[in-house]
């Protein structure tokens, strides 16, 4: 079976982003960048998939400029076996990455395909499950778990309440929850050996897909920004600040 | 415009993330229907009816929906939002999981975890971890949303007298199954929407030292939470998690403890009205956030603490 992992290139989660002086987005010059990392615990979900023998073979695939080669490198030296790079510069929202992921998933035929459960630049959490309300297939979205058994899986879900288990179809679609895996670093080895693995260059246009945004930013802003308050020395100092001063207890 | 919010509920009650839901519709405009998907939930929509700006209660009793399966929830959805210009639901784990499978079914944008509504189709949303808010504008004839909990008051549970109707269910897509539950039983109120919060961090050092933290929030009346490294650690279940990627707060009061104040942290909780922090390093980022400090030993502070809110004032 082959397990396809979708791998977005976003700023590094340690970096504090600033918003742009003309309101338009986020500052991405000479940021650093990184590979989402609900998208690593997928890409190690895979491989380890296929070192336990239940997969032959994993394949990343990136969607965006040229720099998200670099990101599906990044698959390869982990231990993805090839990577599929559709390039294209239109600002992609969830519902055309979700269509551009469905062309390749067409193509490529994979019994699993495993996303991030969201991307920690714009915070949808909706591609997953728009892949899989596309293609039909099952979601399991938010997994702590997954175990595949013959044409099915089990899978562990994070939930509001707790933990939920439920049972799916082969194919289908699992997005990622952060206690499924811990992700590997890759070996200096491994990450020579990923220069010479192939990545397939594909347009939306070769797919078919029409990837224009739906959605229009009228703006993008600071938030409020929430003043440091005191340090109390005391315990019964900060009981009578909560009581008397904030109210709140 | 007529908007449907897909209601959350446990049997007997719609979940609070469903209430801020119809407030957000009210200000969305137009009528207000809620649908509810359950087996057996007849009293669940006599209360849903009686939610104040909520016009119509649409049913789908069925054994199919005993447990919210997203494809057959979706499938659902669709069936129904012909009539409907806006669908909205909560945004936790069942909204999350449910309505990005009905956007794409319809072949529209959906606007996530919406923390003000500008116009019918303009809305505002925290991205990177609540360090920017995006305002943006749904251009699809429809438009699926889901609602930040914490940015919208819940519609009051009394009041409304709406008319409930009978809607059929839309049949198994035949793609998944439940297979059971481990959920965290808790007296005390639930996290997201608790008036006080008391979490924990990787200083707590054990699942154990927890008790501490339950202590402080019996005595407030609140419930406990927990950052990422706490849940990580195995110090507590998933459902403690506060942040960018685990739950939403905002309580009056947020008390952290052992937290360094990570930005997936604060993300999660710098909404809440006054936050207090006791942690022994002086340079924890959890400090530029908080309304009150307390640098020192938590071991010691939080039982101190714990007590002096025994004497009256």
């Amino acid at each position: 079976m082959k397990v396809l992992v979708a791998v977005k290139r976003v700023i590094d989660a340690n970096v504090k982003v600033r918003v742009k002086a003309d309101n338009t987005g986020v500052e991405l010059t000479n940021v650093k960048m990184a590979m989402n990392p609900f998208d690593e615990i997928g890409v190690e979900e895979a491989i380890r998939l296929k070192e336990a023998g239940k997969a032959t073979e994993v394949v990343a695939v990136s969607l965006g400029g040229a720099p998200s080669q670099e990101t599906i490198r990044t698959a390869l030296a982990m231990g993805a076996d090839r990577g599929i790079h559709v390039q294209t510069d239109v600002e992609l929202q969830p519902l055309a990455v979700a269509k551009l992921l469905k062309a390749v998933i067409e193509k490529e035929q994979p019994g699993i395909v495993i996303v991030g459960k969201q991307a920690i630049d714009d915070d949808s959490n909706q591609t997953g499950q728009m892949l899989a309300g596309l293609l039909g297939w099952p979601q399991a979205t938010f997994a702590s778990k997954l175990n595949i058994e013959g044409e099915g899986a089990e899978v562990t879900r994070e939930v509001d309440g707790g933990l939920e288990t439920i049972r799916i179809k082969l194919p289908a679609i699992i997005t990622t929850d952060l206690r499924l895996n811990e992700p590997r670093y890759a070996s200096l080895p491994n990450i020579m050996k990923a220069k010479k693995k192939p990545i397939e260059a594909l347009t939306p246009e070769a797919l078919g897909v029409d990837p224009k945004p739906r959605l229009k930013t009228l703006k993008v802003v600071e938030p409020p920004k929430r003043q440091a308050g005191i340090k109390v020395k005391t315990v019964q100092e900060l009981v009578d600040k909560l009581r008397n001063d904030a109210k709140v207890i | 415009m007529a908007v449907l919010v897909v209601g959350e509920h446990d049997g007997g009650a719609l979940k609070a993330a469903t209430l801020s839901a119809v407030t957000a519709a009210q200000k969305i405009g137009g009528g207000v229907s809620v649908l509810l998907a359950g087996s057996g939930c007849a009293p669940v929509a006599e209360a849903a009816a009686k939610v104040a700006g909520v016009d119509r209660v649409l049913v789908a009793d069925d054994p199919l929906y005993a447990n919210p399966l997203a494809e057959n929830v979706a499938k659902l959805v669709v069936s129904l939002a012909g009539g409907f210009s806006h669908l909205l639901a909560g945004a936790d784990s069942f909204g999350k999981n449910v309505m990005p499978r009905v956007a794409a079914l319809l072949d529209v944008a959906q606007v996530s975890d919406i923390m003000a509504v500008e116009g019918p189709k303009v809305f505002v949303r925290p991205i990177y971890a609540g360090n920017a808010m995006q305002t943006v504008e749904a251009t699809d004839e429809k438009v699926v949303v889901t609602v930040r909990g914490t940015a919208f008051e819940p519609a009051a549970v009394e009041g409304g007298a709406a008319k409930i109707e009978t809607v059929p269910a839309a049949g198994d897509a035949g793609l998944s199954s439940y297979v059971g539950a481990a959920l965290s039983r808790s007296e005390r109120p639930e996290l997201t929407s608790a008036r006080v919060v008391v979490s924990g961090g990787r200083g707590m050092q054990s699942g154990e030292n927890f008790h501490l933290l339950e202590k402080l929030a019996d005595k407030l009346g609140g419930a406990v939470g927990a950052s990422r490294a706490a849940v990580d650690a195995g110090y507590v279940p998933n459902d403690y998690q506060v942040g960018q990627t685990g739950k939403i707060v905002a309580p009056e009061l947020y008390v952290a403890v052992g937290i360094s104040g990570a930005i997936q942290h604060l993300a999660g909780m710098k909404d809440s009205k006054v936050i207090v922090a006791i942690n022994k390093d002086e340079e924890a980022p959890i400090f530029q956030v908080a309304d009150y400090g307390i640098v020192g030993d938590l071991f010691q502070l939080v039982p101190e603490l714990t007590q002096a809110l025994e004497k009256p004032s």
